[in-house]
């Protein structure tokens, strides 16, 4: 198959993403790439480890004196809801419907938006609470890892809707099909990482 | 695309290899420029050797002796052995395949520029103010109170060029999965192209977190973060952990190439094929494996405790048992084989006795206890030059030698080759095989002099002839590859007359689509197997149709480009006298999202070379 050809919905490939060798490499390209990821990420995880609560006096706030687990509980469920909504526009994908697809895509991008933006005012509360990246060892590696991640939230959102923009007029094809996938793979990894800092920073962070 | 053929002048040439995604071009790109660095580091080394030849030398203040060192290490791992073993693979692996080129082109230019302009910005910093002198480890609790802003150099440079590796890699490991002729089953694939697989893995898993490191560094150094800062509740222990996560890997990364350059050429010039194939496979994978489990041997003195030491160090040692046994199918490789002496063959011969010296030093060195006495003694020094210099650059040079007619299309001299090796190998042991004995006579590490008297004297002036020694063969072969370009005398297919693989089955340099008609590979060494036959040419698997070619780019010299100007923006925004540092950090990051976007908005679905030209030079080669 040819990335310049035109398809109606019955020739439309069952897995348009890698009907290419275009993006078969791609598909398997960010896969590999995703494994680098997971390993920086379990770098920072780490690194957060070793210099969690590790302040300079006493007198600073903690962990456990810290963290709001409804809001960090309420931006968990708007990126797993996020991750759904990717999955369904994956599938319009898949059935060559390309509005349903950005329909999703839509839905996809103001959840991650929305998580941004929690995130936002979250940093904002702690850091009028004093716990800012530069008073402690603890509060510089709680904002690489978690900021890392927002970073990667960002980055993902602006992927979706250069994306989005750039195809509304012309619709799917073999070749932006797996651009479409491996953004979305993207988006499904980061909310992976996201349930891991929910649970090893948040949750964890209860506990003592 | 008939332009390929032409006459250029200087500057097409130029800006061709600037847009160029041919991976046989961004190998000769890698090629010159870690070649260029190769001299560099190996200036910085000279200095070093003079500075210790006699005991109170003043030949440099102890300030530029660090900042020598630590430039000597980084340039010669990152910037020499490592771009130009990337080269290699990169000319080499997708014709051993049977590919017609990498699976991202443009990433493979991409990954060079990153790789070139980092290893530029580490090298400015011997005009801005200074050099990074916290070694090539750059430990914390030395780096991050380095005055000036040479080690934030250090970190800039190696992210970038950091980050070029790490494409390379995820590169590599998709075309060797996606992208072999048919016929070529894993099993079939050349040892250099296995070699390059499991190194293209030990990047992608290792230096994910060197970038972490270099990032808290970074962090620490220019945001006033405290990872590294005691005072403020951190830990330098945290960049020991996370530099040798990536760095015995690393080590890896650079002797793998060579063990599987080693391989053709030991299985070429004894015209048999390799001993021991299967077995040969499974080491390399196992070695690559234990490779990432064995980090804490070089932190067998920071006080791990016990346990950890005990575990570290019979982890480490088992890493010989694979190594043990490429050692013997080498040899037994090489055993009633009708074996050519030509200068790759003697590079390959006397790396094995080397690079066995220098896993021996390791495995005493993996003995915790007595690491206490070795460590940071020249005793290390000499283990690891003995694994880089005689396993790595002899692989290098093996490596070089055996596919420049591939390369370029030339065969170097033979005659001033041989000089150049007996040259080289004497004095690489005239100048490491005495520091281990400096080692253990307590001659530490990283100290710019010494005094007269304590036994240390003539043996340091032995080390020093010995490097001369080296230097002398490398301007030998210098002098070899200019004379042999200006003679320009070229060669067929197979100018060593005895090649095993697919790179042999085709014109040197191979044509800018490698393969006119995808070969069948019909066996391990499918070239060899076509020659027993009585044939010249691969049968081939497809019919003759057209070929879909990459459009060459400007823009990964762009997107590097924007991270080398924010770089600078970054690097000074910890001067409180200096405001224009924000906005460079801006435009730079906006260079490289721009060209980015750039990038992904403009669609390039490549080229077709038509069936009817590929003809048309069929008939031009019959004629000729
Ligand atoms: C049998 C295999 C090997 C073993 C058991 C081994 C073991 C060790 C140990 C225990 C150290 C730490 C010594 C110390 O600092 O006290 C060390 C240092 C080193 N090794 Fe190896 N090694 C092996 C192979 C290699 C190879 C193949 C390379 C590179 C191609 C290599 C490169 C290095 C380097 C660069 C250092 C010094 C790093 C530094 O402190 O600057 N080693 N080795
Ligand atoms: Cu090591």
């Amino acid at each position: 198959m040819h990335v310049e050809e035109k398809f109606t919905d019955a020739t439309w490939p069952a897995a348009p993403e890698t009907a290419t060798l275009e993006g078969k490499n791609k598909y398997l390209g960010f896969w590999l790439f995703l494994g680098g990821e997971t390993v920086l990420f379990a770098s920072l995880f780490a690194t957060y480890l070793a210099l969690k609560d590790k302040v300079p006096d006493s007198g600073m706030l903690l962990a456990k004196d810290l963290y709001e687990i409804p809001l960090t509980f309420a931006m968990t469920m708007i990126l797993l809801t996020s991750s759904l909504t990717s999955v369904y526009a994956m599938y319009h994908m898949k059935n060559n419907s390309f509005q349903k697809m950005q329909t999703w895509l839509l839905i996809t991008v103001v959840l991650g938006f929305s998580f941004l933006a929690l995130e936002v005012y979250e940093f904002n509360h702690y850091v009028h609470l004093g716990h800012t990246f530069t008073s402690s060892a603890y509060g510089s590696a709680f904002y690489t890892l978690v900021g890392f991640h927002g970073a990667h939230v960002t980055f993902g959102l602006m992927w979706f809707l250069s994306l989005m923009l750039r195809n509304a007029k012309r619709g799917l094809s073999l070749y932006n099909a797996p651009k479409f996938f491996v953004a979305s793979l993207y988006w499904h990894f980061i909310d992976v990482v996201w349930v891991f800092i929910f649970t090893v920073v948040y949750l964890m962070g209860m506990v003592g | 695309m008939s332009t390929y053929a032409k006459k250029q002048g200087f500057g097409a040439t130029l800006w061709d290899f600037m847009t160029t995604v041919d991976h046989k071009k961004i190998a000769i790109l890698y090629l010159i420029s870690g070649g260029l660095f190769f001299i560099l580091g190996g200036l910085e080394a000279m200095f070093i050797r003079i500075q210790l030849a006699v005991p109170d030398n003043n030949f440099m203040s102890a300030g530029v002796f660090n900042e020598m060192i630590t430039m000597h290490g980084t340039t010669m791992i990152f910037l020499a052995a490592m771009p130009i073993l990337l080269g290699i693979m990169n000319a080499v692996m997708p014709l051993q395949i049977g590919a017609r080129d990498v699976a991202f082109p443009f990433l493979n230019s991409l990954g060079f520029w990153m790789f070139f302009f980092g290893g530029v910005m580490l090298n400015l910093s011997w005009f801005l103010g200074g050099a990074p002198d916290a070694g090539w480890t750059s430990y914390a609790s030395l780096s991050i109170h380095s005055q000036g802003h040479g080690v934030d150099f250090y970190v800039l440079g190696l992210q970038i060029s950091g980050f070029g590796t790490l494409i390379a890699g995820i590169n590599f490991l998709v075309t060797i999965i996606n992208m072999r002729t048919p016929g070529m089953t894993y099993m079939r694939m050349p040892m250099f192209t296995w070699t390059t697989f499991v190194v293209s893995a030990l990047i992608l898993f290792a230096f994910p977190p060197l970038t972490v490191g270099l990032t808290l560094m970074l962090f620490d150094r220019m945001f006033g973060a405290n990872f590294f800062d005691a005072a403020a509740g951190g830990n330098t222990i945290i960049w020991e952990h996370l530099f040798w996560i990536f760095g015995h890997p690393e080590v890896y990364i650079l002797i793998l190439p060579a063990f599987g350059i080693f391989s053709e050429i030991l299985a070429t010039f004894s015209r048999k094929r390799l001993f021991g194939y299967s077995s040969m496979v499974f080491a390399t994978v196992l070695i690559g494996f234990l490779g990432f489990m064995v980090w804490a041997h070089h932190m067998f003195t920071v006080g791990l405790g016990p346990i950890a030491n005990a575990i570290f160090a019979v982890a480490t040692m088992a890493i010989a048992v694979p190594t043990g046994i490429k050692i013997f199918n080498w040899i037994f490789t090489m055993w009633g084989g009708s074996v050519r002496f030509t200068v790759p063959m003697l590079y390959a011969v006397s790396f094995i006795p080397s690079f066995t010296m220098g896993g021996v030093t390791g495995i005493m060195l993996a003995a915790a206890p007595a690491d206490y006495q070795y460590h940071d003694s020249y005793f290390v020094v000499a283990h690891f030059h003995y694994v880089i210099v005689g396993g790595v650059v002899l692989g290098i040079l093996a490596g070089i030698t055996y596919y420049w007619p591939k390369i370029f299309g030339t065969m170097l001299n033979e005659t001033l080759g041989k000089f150049t090796f007996w040259l080289f190998l004497i004095g690489f042991h005239l100048t490491f095989f005495i520091q281990h004995f400096l080692g253990l006579w307590g001659m530490p590490r990283r100290v710019f002099t010494y005094l007269p008297g304590q036994g240390w004297d003539i043996s340091n002036l032995v080390s020093t002839i010995g490097a001369m020694f080296m230097a002398v063969g490398v301007i030998i072969l210098l002098i070899n590859i200019i004379i042999t370009s200006v003679k320009n005398v070229r060669v067929g297919n197979d100018p060593w007359g005895d090649g095993r693989t697919l790179e042999w089955a085709i014109p040197s340099p191979p044509p800018f689509y490698n393969f006119k008609q995808l070969p069948l590979a019909r066996g391990l060494d499918a070239y060899w197997i076509e020659k027993m036959e009585g044939k010249k040419e691969m049968t081939p698997a497809e019919p003759l149709g057209d070929i879909h070619m990459p459009n060459g780019s400007i823009i990964p010299i762009c997107i590097t480009f924007g991270l080398f100007v924010a770089s600078f923006g970054a690097l000074y925004n910890m001067d409180a006298d200096k405001p224009w540092t924000i906005p460079v950090i801006i435009i730079g990051l906006l260079i490289t999202f721009g060209s980015m976007l750039i990038r992904s908005i403009k669609d390039d679905h490549g080229f077709h070379i038509h069936k009817e030209d590929l003809m048309d030079d069929k008939d031009k080669e019959v004629k000729a």
